[in-house]
């Protein structure tokens, strides 16, 4: 494992504490227990509390402030974070209008937010994320798992929040988005857990795995490597089977990294995805491309395609100051 | 048979040690079928409840029991916190209302305990899980106190049942937990966290049986 380590037990906090000190404009960071928080707090609207295990960077710290999270909760690498770090976080950013959890779809983050939620002495709710069409059940899962479509979800209902709509609003907007958006994801390589110190699955310079998870559990199938466009509409196609969008829907197109491939290929696979679904009669309006959902050190990238209607691009659209999203600020 | 707060720390004590020297088998298992973190994340755990054996002590057993599911909540982390957490929170609730005086008050709240981990985990006997251990111990706790066995008898009865429980899993194909992604592929592999329960009952069972002989 070549990584930039100190002490693996110390990175998480190595790591959060250059975060908060990068983003000092924009964020608090609490230590034990672990959670970050817009560095002004917002009156008058709905909090919107995420988080998970650490290693998906930017998700979910990089989207605290105005227009998406209000705070979020980071775990150790992989592992869900505790109920007493999302109760202090919910107790720090609550404004008297609840609070709403977004939470990826993993049995531990379920359990974890499920536990904090009956705890807080609050109205809260949760939008559970499981865009990932890839495989049903999985290792860490009942259900599908949630993976980068949770950025569509976060960047609206955060949005939403801020017009100082009621709960169950930006519960049914994030309810919603998470209904019409699919996400598949396919690696190159495998990730390394900093504490295994090694990869966490075997494969070869020739193989990939197609709807790899984004902690690299197993996908639909060990197959092998092919050229960019064969794999990609391999992905296009089954998140087409999974949305069926009638001719003429509009879209919202994300590219996500997860951790080690550069833009350059990022981009390669946004214009042949882009193609294919304009072939396929979609419209796409609105478009993203980067690591927003990232498996620590894999090789490999996400297509997401998230079915836009008029409420959704103007949450879209309307104005993110995070250290991740940025725009109309 | 009373449950003792003093017992409680005893039995953290005797927790820890059964784990650590089980680590070689509950790793493996682990490494196969599961992520390979269920170990340390078991160890981490008991290792904070006997770290707080002092703030224990003085409590009555179920406010022990609930400070215990508190702590196992923000240590562990992962599914298992909320799991072994919901255990401990639903024998203090038991205990809190029927008192922990007689055996079968032990019982009953183990069974709560056992009762509040299925509906905090949503699954059932069968699914190659630590529900394939404590399932059967709590149907064998509660069954062995009512026929008003002696404290011996039922300490064997319980192990009996957890090691069958686990042997039990070893043919099932996992379904729920970490190891459900690998369908078929888990058979013949133990599940982790059956093994961990297994090994904590029986040395907890082996602790109650040296105290009364």
């Amino acid at each position: 494992m070549k990584k930039f380590v100190n002490n693996v037990d110390h990175m998480l906090t190595e790591s959060l504490s250059g975060f908060a000190k990068a983003h000092a404009d924009l964020v608090s960071l609490h230590l034990e227990p672990n959670y970050l928080t817009r560095k002004n707090k917002a009156k008058n609207k709905v909090a919107i509390v995420s988080g998970g295990g650490a290693g998906h960077e930017p998700l979910h710290a990089g989207f605290i402030g105005k227009g998406m999270l209000d705070a979020a909760c980071p775990g150790q690498v992989f592992t869900s974070p505790t109920p007493d770090q999302m109760i202090a976080a919910a107790e720090a950013v609550h404004a008297d209008k609840g609070v709403l959890f977004i939470v990826k779809n993993y049995a531990g983050d379920v359990m974890n937010f499920e536990m904090a939620a009956e705890m807080l002495p609050f109205e809260n709710a949760t939008v559970l994320t499981s865009d990932d069409c890839a495989v049903i059940n999985s290792t860490f899962t009942d259900g599908r798992r949630g993976v980068a479509g949770t950025v569509i979800v976060e960047k609206c209902v955060g949005s939403m929040a801020e017009t100082g709509a009621d709960l169950q609003t930006c519960k049914a907007l994030g309810d919603k988005i998470n209904a019409q958006t699919a996400s598949i994801g396919v690696a190159l390589t495998s990730c390394t857990v900093p504490a295994a110190g090694k990869p966490t699955f075997e494969i070869s310079e020739t193989e990939i795995e197609m709807g790899v998870g984004i902690h690299g559990e197993p996908g639909r199938k060990r197959e092998s490597m092919r050229e960019a466009d064969a794999m990609i509409k391999d992905m296009v196609d089954a998140i087409l089977a999974d949305l069926e969008p009638k001719k003429g829907t509009e879209i919202l197109l994300l590219a996500n990294g997860l951790g080690a491939t550069p833009l350059m290929e990022l981009y390669l696979i946004y214009n042949t995805a882009e193609k294919l679904l304009t072939e396929h009669g979609l419209k796409v309006e609105r478009s993203l491309v980067g690591n927003y959902t990232t498996a620590i050190d894999m090789t490999g990238a996400s297509i997401t395609v998230c079915v836009l209607d008029d409420e959704i691009k103007q949450h879209w659209d309307s104005p993110a100051h995070t250290a991740g999203l940025r725009w109309g600020v | 048979m009373s449950l003792q707060t003093d017992f409680i720390c005893t039995a953290a004590l005797t927790i820890q040690s059964a784990i650590i020297s089980h680590k070689p088998e509950i790793e493996t298992l682990d490494q196969a079928i599961g992520d390979g973190d269920h170990y340390i994340n078991v160890l981490r755990g008991a290792e904070a409840i006997v770290n707080m054996t002092d703030e224990l002590a003085p409590l009555a057993p179920d406010e022990a029991l609930n400070k215990i599911a508190m702590k196992l909540l923000s240590t562990i982390g992962g599914a298992a916190g909320p799991l072994f957490a919901s255990l401990f929170m639903g024998m203090a609730k038991v205990a809190k209302h029927n008192g922990a005086n007689t055996t079968l008050d032990i019982a009953a709240a183990f069974a709560g305990g056992v009762q509040e981990l299925i509906k905090r985990g949503k699954g059932k006997v069968g699914e190659k899980t630590m529900l394939d251990v404590l399932v059967p111990v709590a149907h064998t706790f509660i069954f062995s106190a009512i026929e008003n066995k002696t404290t011996k008898e039922i300490c064997i009865d319980i192990q009996i049942a957890a090691d069958k429980g686990l042997a039990s899993t070893r043919d099932l194909v996992a379904t729920k937990g970490r190891a459900a992604g690998l369908g078929e592929r888990s058979i013949g592999h133990l599940d982790a966290g059956a093994k961990s329960c297994q090994v904590m009952i029986n040395e907890v069972c082996n602790l109650i049986l040296k105290t009364n002989n």
